[in-house]
Order: C-alpha cells, then structure tokens, then sequence
C-alpha cells in the first residue's frame, strides 16, 4: 500500500518530529510513503478567516501536489476537515478528488490499515485531547482512544471536558485572545488535573497553543502528538 | 434593533471585560454546564433525534422557500378567523403599529410575554416615548427591566446574575413599578419567586393590552403558539381585552403536524424538558372567551435580506432554543452582553450582522466570535452549519476592506503567495531554524500570542530537509512512485526539537 504523506505547513516548519514520527509508524506497519514536495499549505487560515479568493491557489497546488495518490494521510484533523469538507466546494475537479482520498492519520490506520495495536511503547501517564475538527467534522469518535489503549505501558487518563475547544480557533487566537487564552488555561487546567505527564492531541496547531500555556505557566505536561507515542516503540522509545 | 446597543465597542474589547469578571465567569460556568448536561440527557432519551432534527430542517426550508405563499395563507387564516394583520418592514415601522394599537384602546400600559422580536425592536423604549408603560412578566425579563439591565441570554436573560443580585434588585426597584417587595425579602429561590408573583398578579388582572411574540404561526389555520415554562404567558394571553403579537416573519410552518417535530426538539433543547409546562394557542378571536380583539404584526426588519442570502439565509431556521449558547466555550468566556445584541452566542454571531447588517464595528467583529469548534452545529435542533456561515460573513466583512482588513488581505495575499511558492517558503523555514536560538518566547507587538502563551521553539531544520537527507534519494525526485517500504535506511535522525523542549529527540534509528 502507498500513500502521500500531507505534513501540513505548521508540521513541516514547527513540529518536524510528527512528520518523521508518521513516515516511520507508516513505514513499519507496511506503508509506502512518498511525499511530494510541492505541497504547503492547505489554504484553513485564509479560508476560515473570509479570504476565499486568496485560498484558491493554495487549493489548487494541494490539488496538484497529491494527484494519482490512491490515498493521501496527514497527521493533523484540521487540515483533513479542511480538504475534505471545503475542497469539494471549490470548483476545482483535482480538489474534488483529492478531498475524497484524504485521510487523518488515526483514521487511515484504524479503517484503510485496519489496526488499532500499531506495537507501540510508550509508559507514561497520557491524557487525550480530541480537538473540534477530528472531533466534529471528521467524526473520528473512538479511533483515537482505541490506538491509545492498545499501547504498551501507556496508562490513559480521562480529560475532564474533553470535548471542549481549547481555544485556539487559527486566527481567533490573535483576533480574541482573551477569550482564547481563558479557554486555553482551562483546558490545561483540566489537563494537569488528571495527573498524566503527557497531554496528547492530533493537531500540533491546538498543541502549539496549549503548549505555549504550558511553557508560560510551568505546568507539569509535555504536549506530544499522537503520531509521536504511536511510532514510539521499546527499541526505538520517545523521549 | 435596540438602540441601546448602538455604539457597542467590537466583541473582542467587550469580552475582555467579561473574561476578568471571575464572578461572571464562575455563573455563567455553572449555569451553562448544567443546562447543557441536561440538555444532552434529554436529547438522548429519543431513538430519532437525528431524525426529529433533520424534519424540523426541512420543514423550515421548505417554508422559507415558499415564505410569500405561506404568509399569505397565514394572513388569510388569521383574517377568517377574526384577526387583523399588520406588515412591518422594519422596527421603526413595527413599533409605530403596536403604539398606534395600544393608544387607539385609550390604555397606557401593556403586559408583556417573554419575546425576542419585540426585544429586538426595542419596543419597550419605543412605546415608553409614547407615554406608554410596557411591564415585562417573564421572572428572568422582569429582573433585567427592573435592574435596568440588558438580557445576556436569549432563554435565561438574566443569567449573569445571582441571587443575592435578584434580592437587591427587588428590594430596591419593585416599590417604583407597582406592589413593593415584602420586607425582609431573603435570597431563597421560593421568596424570590413569591415576591414576583405579588408584584405581578396585580399587572395581570389590572392589564386590559398584552403583548406577545410567538414561536410558531400556523399557516393552515392562522394559530399563533407560545412555549414557556412560567404561567405568566398564559395570563397575559387570556385576560386582557386586546392581543397584540409580534413576530418574525420567518415563524410560520405549514401546518399542525408540522408542530408536532418541534414540540419535541424545542424543549429538550432549550430548557431540556420533555415536554414545557405551559404551550398557549390561539387561534383568532372568541366571542366567549380570551381577548376580543386580535392584532398579528408581520415583521420583516432584516429577514428578507437575510433569506436573499444562499448560506446566509439558514439563520432563519433557528427556533430561539439556546442550545448553541449553553453549548458555547466563547459565550461562557465572554457572556452574552459582549455580542451587542438580543441575540448572544453563536446564533447571534450570525444573525445580528445579517438582521442589522456589517456597518458598525461591533457587527463586524461578531463573526470572528468563534473558534469554528462546531458545538454549535452539532447541537441545533434545526441544523444550522453555524461555523460554515460565520466563514461565509469573514468573506463578507473581509471584501468590505474595513479597519484593520486591507492590512490582513494583503498578509493573506503575502502568506498565500508564499505557500503558493515551495522554494521560497523552504527557504524561509530553513533561514528561521537556522536562526532559531535567536527567537525570544516573547515577542513585542504580537502581544495577542504572546501576553498569555510562549511562542514554540523552531527545529534545527524543517520536515522537508529530513525527508530530503533521509528518504528523498530512494525515491527519485521525493514524489512520486517506488522505494521498499523498510524500515532502518535513516541516516542517524537530527535532534528534532518538540514544542516545549529543545532535546524532545524523534524517535530515530
């Protein structure tokens, strides 16, 4: 089985360790992956804040980029949502099909791979934070959790609230930080409230948020995407 | 609508406020968390919810696809049945129609039902210029008037105060707008409560013009139909003399069966009851019984712009329910008076910029009043895409070039272009690794980030230049086809820093 690795921008020059993360847990469950390096963004931060006209070639390159891929995976809700609900609507036959092959991760290894124990190792205390767009517009329901359980060593911590935003809504962040910092400390809050060490999430852009919560308040959580505790393994642990 | 949100600073600057209000925040925590479990319970007890939600859509589609016909047949009924109906193309109009009315009956003062149309006209300020006294009966709308307050929540008005706030509020204001308060009034939930009911009772059977709104108009028949959970409805709809109701012109379903869909969402969603206590329907005037004269007025005021509008236009579907509030993390956060509106949370966010139009600056900024998290979407009982047309006036306000968004085009524009151009973003991202020790976590003027979270420290080098040293070369040019799939080909992995942590390592071979 091949499929194109979608990294997404925020992954590409921020958090490169999800990207070699999801190459090497694909790579080990039998995947071939390529990654077409004219890909960038997907177009989420002009479109979701009113510039339509300026998502277009960012559409379009995507569009191009993952061509004849039977299937395309990314290691992020957000950008998944964003091609496959929003692609369709551009008129643009390559997006339309394109949207159609597009898989977040967690829902390529559990229903395309067909696993849920992908014989990880990773023994830490783990709370997981669903965010909105796997959670509400790709409905990823209990894949997630069902990779996580089948962890070795991995001990799952129930976050209070999970299915709450963090907060970090793109440029909502900047444009209502008041609002988006409270909701962000409450969900770290809730967070360290469990006593897991790990607060793990499928999209670094929420991560990045909390993160930088974190940071700032010294709180006793390290973020780490799930793509990260799924490639960790006893040979070849995280840390 | 009301002109005493005219002049409201934009969302952001208002909920600021509310944000470092920590006993607001604690209420409204409190009030919107238990309402919203108790919602999803009630929700859940019912097989074909989706089912009910989907029905009370498409009814409401279907009407405002044939909105002319069905008002006509709405205004034919009511006519038949002993009503007179008024066309209101705006506020103005509307509150000229109800004055005219209530003068014309030689009475100057009215009891009034719970409503969000007549709020929205600002009719109380409108007919007190006209020597007019309009007494609020609803226990949350009677504490807002008498506090001299606005509503902060389109079920629960005066959710954003406590008892002790409602205690003092009566104690000092009732005296002044009829029977005063009983001496020694304490903050219990049962005395509060008695003390309104006294101050009421007397409103009630002195009353000879009331006031309403409706949630539904039967098209079919001319019935007009009011939920509520208190009784006060019930008594100013069958006691006084004349009726006077205003409603949105986007109320009117076909038929009775069609109530039958939203008698079963509307109260799960909004007050998560199986079935409300009081539902009152009337239909035109009775020689024998309840008011003798009957007056519907029509209102218009923004909704047919509003259904002009392709993605717009499912706004109009919203039954007043709340579920999108008390669903809301921003409307927790930042309360209801911070949306400038009768109409606070998500669905205000979307249908005040289209009622009143983009022009003013706290309408302009409702549409970004939202991390797109969906919530909203998910629990509406009519399914409105709420996220899908807040993007969609983003587009608007964005094309009207206003305060701070030409600057933002243009960033979009540099941004997309950049992305639209691989080599000169790869450039980018390596020329910040590479200065990356550099970068402070705090930065002057992104003070939006910053003031309350840590910037996130760089990698040594971008994705792409790992996949370039590590995996291009077996795949010809790192598109396209071939390469074995086997694991153990890495040169030795970078140290390839994580959010939080310089030394977070890959997990490399």
């Amino acid at each position: 089985m091949r499929a194109a690795l979608f990294v997404t921008c925020v992954n590409d020059a921020v958090y490169p360790s999800t990207g070699i993360a999801t190459v090497r847990l694909l790579e080990r469950l039998g995947v071939e992956v390529d990654f077409p390096e004219a890909q960038s963004c997907c177009g989420q931060p002009q479109f979701n804040t009113g510039y339509r006209r300026e998502t277009e070639p960012l559409v379009r390159r995507t569009a191009r980029a993952f061509a004849g891929y039977d299937y395309v995976v990314t290691p992020s809700g957000s950008c998944a949502a964003m091609v496959r609900q929003h692609y369709p609507a551009f008129g643009d036959a390559a997006a339309t099909a394109v949207a159609a092959r597009t898989y977040e991760l967690t829902e390529f290894l559990v229903d395309v791979v067909g696993v849920t124990d992908v014989g990880a190792y990773f023994p830490h205390t783990v709370t997981y934070h669903p965010s909105c767009h796997g959670l509400r517009m790709l409905g990823l329901g209990e894949r997630p959790r069902r990779l996580l359980e089948a962890v070795r060593g991995l001990e799952l911590r129930e976050l209070p609230g999970a299915d709450e935003c963090c907060g970090f809504g793109g440029t909502f962040a900047v444009k209502n930080s008041d609002v988006s910092a409270a909701m962000g400390q409450d969900k770290v809050r809730n967070a360290v409230s469990t006593g897991a060490g790990v607060l793990c999430g499928a999209d670094n852009s929420c991560l990045m948020h909390l993160g930088g919560i974190v940071s700032r308040e010294d709180a006793p959580l390290r973020p780490v995407h799930l793509a990260e505790i799924l490639a960790s393994t006893e040979e070849e642990p995280w840390s | 609508m009301s002109g005493t949100y005219l002049g409201m600073p934009a969302f952001p600057a208002a909920a600021k406020e509310a944000v470092g209000n920590e006993t607001l925040r604690a209420n409204l925590r409190h009030a919107t968390h238990t309402i919203r479990d108790k919602r999803a319970k009630a929700v859940a007890e019912l097989d074909d919810w989706m089912l009910l939600r989907e029905a009370g859509k498409r009814i409401k589609d279907h009407t405002l696809r044939h909105l002319d016909r069905y008002l006509v047949q709405l205004e034919e009924s009511v006519t038949a049945a002993g009503g007179v109906v008024h066309w209101a193309a705006d506020a103005a109009e509307a509150n000229r129609i109800v004055a005219e009315l209530v003068k014309a009956t030689g009475e100057s003062e009215v009891v009034k039902v719970k409503s969000m149309a007549t709020q929205e006209i600002g009719l109380n300020e409108a007919l007190e210029a006209e020597g007019i006294s309009a007494y609020e009966t609803d226990l949350a709308e009677l504490i807002v008037q008498l506090g001299d307050d606005r509503p902060s929540h389109i079920l629960v008005p005066a959710i954003h105060k406590n008892r002790g706030e409602i205690r003092d509020i009566f104690r000092d204001r009732m005296g002044a707008w009829g029977r005063a308060a009983p001496e020694g009034l304490s903050d219990t939930p049962g005395e509060l409560a008695e003390a309104a009911r006294l101050h009421l009772r007397e409103k009630f059977l002195r009353a000879k013009v009331g006031v309403s709104g409706a949630n539904f108009m039967v098209a079919e028949t001319g019935t007009l139909v009011v939920f509520e959970s208190e009784g006060n409805g019930r008594m100013c709809l069958t006691l006084p003399e004349t009726l006077i109701s205003v409603v949105g012109i986007e109320k009117v379903v076909p038929s009775w069966r069609d109530l039958e869909v939203f008698l079963q969402t509307l109260p799960r969603s909004s007050t998560a009851e199986r079935m409300n206590p009081y539902t009152t329907m009337w239909t035109g005037t009775h020689d024998t019984d309840g008011p003798s004269t009957f007056h519907l007025v029509l209102l218009d005021n923004g909704r047919t712009a509003t259904l002009a509008d392709e993605v717009g236009r499912q706004a109009l579907r919203c039954i007043r329910c709340s579920a999108c509030l008390n669903v809301c993390p921003v409307y927790e956060r930042a309360g209801g008076h911070a949306y400038g509106s009768v109409y606070p949370g998500p669905i205000g966010a979307i249908l005040s910029p289209q009622l009143r139009g983009t022009g003013s600056e706290i309408d302009a900024s409702l549409p970004y009043a939202s991390s797109l998290c969906g919530a909203c979407y998910e629990v509406c009982p009519v399914a409105i895409d709420i996220p899908e047309v807040l993007v969609h006036l983003r587009e608007r306000v964005a094309d009207q070039g206003g305060k701070g968004h030409r600057l933002e085009k243009a960033a979009m524009k540099a941004a997309g272009w950049v992305f639209d151009h691989p080599r000169v973003l790869a450039a980018g991202e390596k020329a910040a690794s590479r200065t990356r020790r550099l970068h402070p976590s705090r930065l002057p003027g992104a003070g939006a980030w910053t003031n309350t979270r840590d910037l996130p420290k760089l990698p040594p080098e971008p994705f792409r230049d790992w996949w370039k040293k590590n995996r291009a070369q077996d795949r010809g040019k790192g598109a396209r086809p071939a390469g074995s799939g086997t694991q153990g080909r890495d040169a030795h992995g970078p140290g390839v820093g994580g959010p939080n942590s310089d030394d977070r390592k890959d997990s490399g071979t």
